[in-house]
């Protein structure tokens, strides 16, 4: 490489300075993502934080969405962890298929989401319908729906994170561990957990932001209704339209929590290397 | 190398930077795919400037108009569009259907849009109070409030106060959006007390519940009935309990395409235009 282009003084640690141009549409398009957040931050209107954030509306919306993405998150990784488990650790048949379909949600449109979910656990529902007849229970519009709604949606990002971790953990500690005698749980809880737990934790954090960001599905799956269903991403949408300092205000605390989940993040993420 | 068509020739140019000049072809490539990116962007830019009409002809109706109409008005203004269009076919209609609030804070936002056609009033003086306006509105059409209902009306409702059943699994519109607004005027003037499951985003959002068999019952427009095309059946709300919508329609102070947007609104209000409303369930103002 070193007979290449004289390194210049801005260009990067290692490699060549990209061109000129390069630069110019790196910077545009750093603009149109962060200005954005810049705007929207100058426009929360700091003066009446207390008071807004006492409106039972956002506190509602504040509250739900706190107990439901973390439930979400709960269910995901008593769900996801022993599905990354078998991703990991089996090979079966249709195996590329069938954790494709696992991890379709990650870039399914949430909306669409929402009305598979409907399909599904509707009252009308493939499941649903049984369900409500044999029970009386029926799932839409209940703070269960939006619980559902947003494993949906979020549960993908664990598993990629953990199957992903499960590979680094060597297998040579696990043989080791079971020549020692351990069993198959003492296995998974005193060496791959601790060995896990980097990816876990990065897998549990994106999870619960995608949860907690969770709208489409949610609003076309569990509807929109204040305290019950209407989460903190819907009471932007609504609130947009009667109270807008509201929204702005619920609208920079999500962006807060997602700052502070990419800052938690910041060995994987943010490494300048 | 020279064989090597497309994105492999420009990959393996990226990789080979140093040497680049030893292979003329993919030069030839790079100055190509320059010259077309430069003609997109051309194009690209001169796109606003065509769609404001024939800037020679200020009178003709041509060129892109944009009409902002609430979500209510989804299926008669795609026909009133067909007919438009028949008549002025040098115009290109694009409409941008949500509830009114949503199109009035946009407009408020700077969005481009030449027509605002909302369900309510309030929405429209938001728009006229911020100086949004090019003229007065005009009160265009009316809209009765229906229950809407599954096919065939299995729980036998008959009208508002059966609403008030805590079992029945009701979905309003939001009181954001007008529909919610009128539903929750109705249900009061006639003393109903309601326990909603969910209060929807907009009008065809609570219809749609009823027509997927999720809720029992809704509130929305006899507009929604006619377009639900028997996925849902409508109970008639009588008169003197009835909150009818007025719609009323405008062209906008910053229209892009004045001419077109002013030929539009008197489209929409001459018999024509009323006759393709009505046939939508709407009725006169």
């Amino acid at each position: 490489m070193t007979d290449l282009a004289p390194p210049r003084a801005t260009s990067t640690s290692s490699g060549v300075a990209p061109p000129r141009t390069a630069i110019v549409l790196g910077v545009v398009g750093f603009a149109l993502l962060v200005l954005p957040l810049v705007s929207l931050t100058l426009r929360t209107p700091w003066t009446r934080v207390g008071e807004l954030i006492t409106d039972p509306v956002v506190l509602q919306a504040l509250r739900l969405s706190l107990v439901s993405s973390l439930a979400a998150l709960v269910v995901s990784v008593v769900l996801g962890v022993p599905l990354a488990l078998v991703f990991a650790r089996y090979d079966f048949p249709g195996k590329p298929f069938v954790r494709a379909l696992a991890v379709l949600p990650m870039v399914l449109p949430p909306v669409v989401g929402g009305v598979g979910l409907l399909a599904a656990f509707g009252r009308r529902g493939l499941v649903g319908q049984p369900l409500a007849e044999a029970t009386g229970i029926t799932l839409p519009f209940t703070s269960a729906a939006v619980v559902i709604a947003a494993t949906f949606v979020a549960m993908p990002f664990l598993i990629v994170t953990v199957e992903a971790g499960l590979r680094m953990v060597d297998p040579r500690l696990e043989d080791a561990a079971a020549t020692l005698g351990a069993d198959r749980w003492t296995i998974l809880r005193r060496v791959v957990l601790p060995a896990l737990w980097p990816s876990l934790a990065a897998g549990m954090a994106l999870c619960w932001a995608r949860a907690l960001g969770e709208f489409g599905a949610t609003i076309t799956f569990a509807g929109n209704l204040p305290g019950r269903t209407q989460t903190m991403p819907l009471a932007v949408y609504l609130e947009l339209e009667r109270n807008p300092e509201a929204a702005y205000l619920i609208s920079f605390l999500l962006l807060a929590v997602s700052v502070a989940v990419l800052v938690a993040l910041r060995d994987r993420f943010l490494r300048t290397t | 190398m020279n064989g090597v068509p497309g994105p492999v020739g420009a990959l393996d140019r990226r990789s080979s930077r140093g040497r680049r000049s030893d292979d003329p072809g993919t030069g030839r490539r790079a100055r190509g795919w320059r010259a077309g990116l430069a003609v997109a962007l051309l194009v690209a830019s001169c796109g606003p400037a065509d769609a404001g009409g024939d800037p020679g002809d200020p009178d003709a109706v041509a060129g892109e108009l944009i009409v902002f109409a609430a979500a209510s008005l989804t299926d008669a203004f795609d026909e009133l569009r067909a007919a438009f269009v028949d008549a002025n076919p040098d115009i290109e209609v694009a409409f941008n259907y949500a509830g009114s609030q949503t199109l009035a804070s946009q407009i408020a936002e700077g969005a481009p849009a030449d027509v605002f056609a909302a369900a309510n009033a309030t929405q429209m003086d938001a728009v006229s109070g911020a100086g949004g306006l090019a003229g007065d509105p005009a009160t265009f059409t009316a809209n009765l409030l229906t229950i809407a209902v599954e096919p065939g009306n299995p729980l036998g409702i008959g009208g508002l106060t059966d609403l008030a059943d805590p079992e029945l699994v009701l979905v309003l519109p939001a009181e954001e959006v007008p529909a919610g607004q009128y539903a929750s005027e109705a249900l009061a003037a006639a003393g109903v007390e309601v326990t909603p499951s969910s209060l929807e985003r907009d009008v065809r959002a609570a219809l749609s519940k009823v027509e997927l068999g999720e809720a029992d019952a809704s509130v929305v427009y006899a507009s929604d009935i006619v377009a639900s095309d028997g996925r849902a059946d409508g109970v008639e709300i009588p008169v003197e309990q009835n909150v009818p919508a007025t719609y009323p329609i405008a062209v906008l102070a910053d229209a892009p395409n004045p001419t077109a947007a002013e030929a539009f609104v008197a489209f929409v209000l001459s018999d024509s235009g009323q006759r393709i409303l009505a046939s939508y369930g709407f009725t006169t103002p």
